[in-house]
């Protein structure tokens, strides 16, 4: 056979069918499957009927919507002061909100724990409270990185003409910029809401207790119900799916902001 | 308020609030204190203790080797999978892309739980092979080396490959002389990227890993909960070093950016003293 360009990607197919597809079959194949192998629907239905599963699922579409939007008010001012601002060294400015990513996120965590320990106490009082905080902590540059990007990339003569035009900042802001950069909100919504549902270590770190939908995975699978926690894996696919579809922007679009992390 | 220092105010709080944790542990560590609060001397016991242990010391090369392998394998993999999928036919094009995307957004702890379940429980490969740990990873990492490396092969001007193999040069060694060289900037990154996933990942660990293996994500959430203090504040040490080896890196690469301000403002500087005497900071 000759070599040709096109026969690289035969190695990476084949990796992404056994490592991305085959898992997902299987994972259909046991949530559908008791522990014996036979069909059942009651994984499902469990999901679907006990107060306590569903219960965290609407506690962590909570968390996930209130960090999202705690996240979205603290990173669009940074985003845009610093974009529109008359600083020296901007780049270096926005490294400094973005350097956080690259230091672990358990020793970061970790560091959250301590002083919010000597503020409040005992953490398992207020969990919420310290659920938003702890994740708004962890996520809050991957919020700052995108919305600065699209802003950075505004045509500044756009905001210009808006001046010349008549309006005035707040005018010029709310109908020009804010709409402008609706791209990089989303794409930093998707980057924050979807983690904030599923990463329950940060919550587990803080207070020892976990009540977000990936925790259920993580009890299932300290129990070796692999059917149970099967379910539970696509249940959050479907939703991570559905969320996906509805903002789902311009795919080119997240390709580079997730380039521009680095 | 004056607007302009508003601003200022609003970014040097946000920093606050992101770096306050981190800089206050890094004090701390430097201390006989086993809690935020009253300083207690001067010591670097801490950091004696985070590199003599070897629980902490294998627990933290066990993390650098696990980054560093499977950004390898992930950057070849997935550097072989963007030249293979830009040169395809549209279909096979669009189903290469389309699976890359799905470890992207997925929630790690999905894709962690659905590899252990395949490999260990369905098909039986021990964890201990460190098999499942390594695949998992580089499923986590491949997929970004593939998107960094995408745009360079979109831009690469594909004329001077087919010159090469005009000119006599096998396909091979076209693709290593000619193909790799342009993309090499998003190889670069994709690897950079590739050993950050690794390092700061938690979950996927957490479902693949040898019960005797550790990260430093899996062993520090396991720490937080015990109420070991040497540890404890040994992972004070652990968490500086790693912000200073951070603030490091970034100072290097945002080097020529730094000087170029710093010779600029010096020489705003004396233009400015020889006018007014004395010059004014630059906003």
């Amino acid at each position: 056979m000759q070599f040709s360009r096109k026969h690289l990607g035969i190695p990476y197919a084949a990796f992404l069918i056994i490592f991305v597809v085959a898992p997902l079959l299987v994972l259909f194949y046991y949530a559908f499957t008791d522990g014996q192998g036979l069909f059942t629907a009651q994984n499902f239905l469990h999901f679907f009927t006990n107060p306590n599963t569903l219960g965290t699922l609407y506690y962590s579409l909570i968390v996930a919507l209130v960090t999202t939007v705690v996240c979205l008010l603290l990173a669009y001012p940074v985003a845009y002061f610093l974009a529109t601002s008359n600083l020296r060294m901007k780049s270096v400015v926005l490294m400094l909100f973005i350097m956080p990513m690259w230091i672990n996120f358990s020793l970061r965590i970790t560091a959250l724990k301590e002083i919010l320990s000597v503020l409040e106490g005992n953490l398992a009082m207020h969990p919420f409270l310290n659920a938003v905080i702890g994740m708004t902590y962890d996520f809050l540059p991957f919020m700052i990185l995108p919305i600065y990007t699209t802003i950075m990339r505004l045509d500044g003569a756009l905001r210009e003409a808006s001046m010349d035009l008549g309006a005035d900042h707040v005018q010029t802001f709310l109908r020009v910029t804010l709409p402008l950069s609706v791209p990089g909100i989303i794409s930093g919504v998707s980057m924050v809401f979807l983690p904030a549902m599923t990463n329950y270590v940060v919550l587990d770190m803080l207070y020892n207790s976990t009540y977000i939908m990936g925790s259920l995975i993580g009890s299932y699978f300290s129990a070796y119900n692999w059917n149970g926690g099967s379910m539970i894996s696509l249940i959050l696919l479907a939703l991570i799916c559905i969320f996906t579809l509805l903002n789902s922007g311009d795919e080119e679009e997240k390709a580079r902001e997730g380039g521009a992390l680095l | 308020m004056n607007w302009k220092i508003f601003r200022r105010l609003f970014l040097l709080l946000v920093l606050v609030f992101l770096y306050l944790p981190i800089v206050l542990l890094a004090v701390y560590s430097f201390t006989l204190s086993t809690n935020i609060g009253a300083i207690r001397g001067f010591s670097l016991h801490n950091y004696v203790t985070l590199f003599t242990t070897p629980e902490l010391t294998s627990m933290i090369a066990g993390t650098i080797t696990l980054a560093l392998g499977s950004a390898v394998i992930a950057t070849i993999l997935g550097t072989m999978g963007a030249i293979g999928a830009f040169y395809s036919k549209k279909n096979v094009s669009a189903f290469i892309t389309t699976l890359n995307q799905v470890p992207v957004i997925n929630a790690d702890v999905v894709t962690g739980f659905s590899i252990c379940v395949l490999l260990v429980v369905a098909l039986g490969i021990s964890k201990d092979s460190y098999i499942p740990l390594l695949a998992g990873h580089v499923t986590l990492c491949a997929p970004f080396v593939f998107l960094s490396v995408m745009p360079r092969i979109k831009q690469m001007d594909s004329s001077i490959y087919e010159a090469a193999l005009d000119l006599g040069a096998t396909p091979v060694k076209a693709l290593f002389e000619v193909v790799i060289p342009q993309i090499i900037p998003g190889i670069i990154s994709g690897f950079s990227l590739a050993v950050t996933l690794s390092l700061d990942d938690y979950f996927i660990a957490m479902y693949t890993k040898p019960a005797t293996f550790d990260t430093i994500s899996t062993y520090v959430v396991n720490a937080t909960k015990g109420a070991q203090t040497t540890i404890k504040t040994a992972l004070w040490a652990l968490s500086t070093v790693i912000f200073l080896i951070v603030v490091l890196v970034v100072l290097l690469s945002n080097l020529s950016v730094i000087l170029e301000n710093v010779r600029k403002k010096k020489g705003k500087k004396k233009k400015k003293g020889h006018l007014e005497k004395g010059g004014s900071r630059a906003g």
